[in-house]
């Protein structure tokens, strides 16, 4: 480690870490519910785990960029950071704000929680994963502000790199759209309309160019290529996520009630969306074929080019499995985007913190050249127990989407409602569990990599 | 490919590329505030119906329900819930809904479990007026068939 202040990322990549336990294990009750529908009800409903299971997801994300940023800005602007005191206690408040969000979603009804949180002074509250109360938005809002004060701070005031510039483009961008979270029109085609702006923007939009700054950072070191290279790269992918990514926002705006035109301009432009995702499979192994240095952790760079990989597959093919608004016609809103979703998060978000965190927190704790052989042959373990799991989970979730539309949707007079469609599926929604549980246990096998210990050599 | 571009002709095509993006839609954004109204029939958005959108909102109800294939995938699509249910006739779809609301949950083993939300007679009425102009929005003839 270069500089002492990136030690403030450790904490960030630890709570990331138990949040993502928390988010898996709530995705089990949810993979429950829907096999037995009164498991743990009235206790934890549905929505309630879901809430829960969404929002430590996006929480975890942003823990984990936000480690991510501190561990790599330091080093890319050859200084320390500006103030490590404000990336400490942000890092406090939103740990905070983020634990009492949950238990808040856990033990009080959600129409009280509305309530005594004054939402009818600002209504934000009870759109999909925007569910946090006003308050909360709030103090997200100056948490990041804070932290992109301070990054870029740290940026502007040091040496400035490709990497370091289109990481602090994606912050920013990742703070200026939430702004739309506090925007509610009575109408609810302009309230979906911009809810969006925040969530596919942030996700295919600027957060693709935090992670493609991660992955460069991460690539640069563990490798040794030529920085020129890897920045002529990093630029042509964040080129095509932004010229694929803005216009095919359009892909959501086909069935709720937006002029037409958006049929084809979002079939189009989205249809393009898995190029950014397909040239970073290429980067990635290109720059490990021409790799000049054999650097002892193995797993940084296998993450990195697994997380090529699985976010081309989750994001890319399975986006692009129904982004065509005439397939979209008879996909939108069945298991098929449950599917997307579920293996373009791990693949893209969840993967490239494991890149960056199997990079990072050796180093930080002390090796340099990253964990012992024995410790990285356990966490080869977990990263293949964790995709085959993943895979399992989305590829079941793939199937019962598609029996939706075959059985709710296309079976003309005979078609079954949406219950008896469900009850139709539950062996596959088994299926989907079984690998959950894989991932669970991967998940679980990952953490053990940190404490296994090796022999003095 | 990437020996003939240069690291500059890279940047310039993100640049520009992001830059034309974002023109293009930032055009389609205005055009599309513009039009919604008439294919929303915002009109009729009366203060009942606002109000049930509010009560959709804070009882979390997208956190089981679609609602034009939007939210979670657990319960039934709700945005032709009015045709499902009211056979088009707004007084039968309340009475109907009244019903549903007060009969949650029910106590059927294995179920999925709806949670009883303990909503007044009137606030019932404003989800049902929400539910109903949200019926009639113009989103392409959107569910496929009847069972969403």
């Amino acid at each position: 480690m270069k500089y002492n202040s990136q030690m403030v990322a450790k904490n960030y990549f630890i709570f990331a870490l138990i949040l993502l336990a928390g988010e898996v294990l709530f995705g089990l009750i949810l993979g429950t519910q829907y096999i037995a529908g009164d498991f743990l009800f009235p206790e934890i409903p549905f929505n309630v785990a879901r809430m829960v299971h969404t929002n430590l997801l996006i929480v975890l994300i942003l823990f984990g960029f936000m480690g991510a940023t501190y561990y790599l800005v330091p080093e890319e602007s050859e200084r320390e950071l500006w103030s490590p005191w404000l990336a400490n206690v942000t890092f406090w408040v939103f740990a905070v704000a983020g634990v009492v969000t949950i238990l808040g979603y856990l033990f009080v009804p959600y129409a009280t929680l509305a309530e005594i949180t004054y939402n009818n002074l600002l209504p934000t509250m009870g759109r999909e994963f925007l569910e946090q109360p006003t308050i909360i938005k709030i103090g997200i809002v100056i948490v990041a502000l804070a932290f992109v004060l301070n990054v870029g701070m740290t940026v502007l005031t040091g040496r400035k790199t490709v990497i370091s510039i289109v990481l602090l483009t994606g912050l920013i961008g990742l703070a200026v759209f939430f702004l739309f979270a506090f925007y509610v029109p009575e109408n609810l085609v302009l309230d979906k309309f911009f809810w969006w702006y925040v969530v596919h923007l942030w996700v295919e939009g600027v957060w693709e160019l935090i992670m493609g700054a991660i992955l460069a950072f991460v690539l640069i070191k563990v490798t040794g290529v030529d920085r020129e290279h890897i920045d002529k790269w990093l630029y042509l992918i964040i080129a095509m996520t932004l010229i694929s990514g803005i216009v095919g926002t359009g892909h959501h705006y086909f069935y709720i009630g937006t002029p037409t035109y958006w049929l084809w301009i979002g079939s189009i432009a989205s249809a393009v969306e898995p190029l950014p995702f397909f040239l970073m499979i290429l980067y990635a192994y290109n720059m490990a074929a021409q790799r000049r240095i054999e650097h002892d952790n193995k797993m940084a760079l296998t993450w990195a080019k697994g997380t090529a990989v699985m976010a081309f597959l989750g994001a890319g093919v399975l986006g692009f499995l129904h982004t065509l608004a005439p397939i979209n016609f008879f996909t939108h809103g069945t298991q098929l985007t449950a599917a997307h979703g579920h293996l373009a998060f791990f693949g893209a978000y969840i993967m490239i913190l494991f890149t960056i965190i199997s990079y990072a927190m050796p180093i930080m704790r002390g090796r340099p050249n990253g964990n012992g052989l024995k410790a990285q042959a356990v966490e080869l373990k977990s990263f293949w127990m964790m995709v085959i799991g993943m895979l399992g989970v989305t590829s079941a979730l793939v199937i019962a989407g598609t029996m939706q539309v075959f059985i709710q949707r296309m079976a003309g007079a005979d078609s079954l409602s949406f219950m008896a469609t469900q009850a139709e599926i539950v062996p596959v929604y088994t299926v989907r569990l079984a690998f959950g549980v894989l991932t669970l246990l991967g998940l679980l096998t990952y953490f053990y990599s940190f404490f296994v210990k090796e022999e003095a050599a | 490919m990437s020996e003939r571009i240069t690291k500059n002709m890279a940047r310039n095509i993100y640049l520009g590329g992001a830059a034309f993006a974002i023109l293009v839609f930032a055009g389609l954004t205005v055009d599309t505030v513009q039009r919604v109204p008439e294919l929303s029939h915002s009109e009729k958005i009366t203060e009942s119906v606002a109000e049930g959108k509010n009560l959709w909102e804070v009882n979390n109800c997208v956190g089981c329900h679609t609602i034009m294939g939007e939210g979670a995938y657990y319960a039934p699509e709700l945005a032709n819930v009015f045709d499902r249910r009211g056979m088009q006739d707004e007084a039968a779809f309340k009475v109907y809904l009244q019903g549903w609301m007060a009969a949650q949950p029910m106590q059927e083993p294995g179920r999925r479990k709806m949670p009883q939300f303990n909503l007044s007679e009137e606030q019932v009425n404003n989800l049902a007026d929400f539910l109903i102009w949200t019926s009639r929005i113009d989103d392409h003839e959107w569910p496929p068939n009847i069972e969403g």
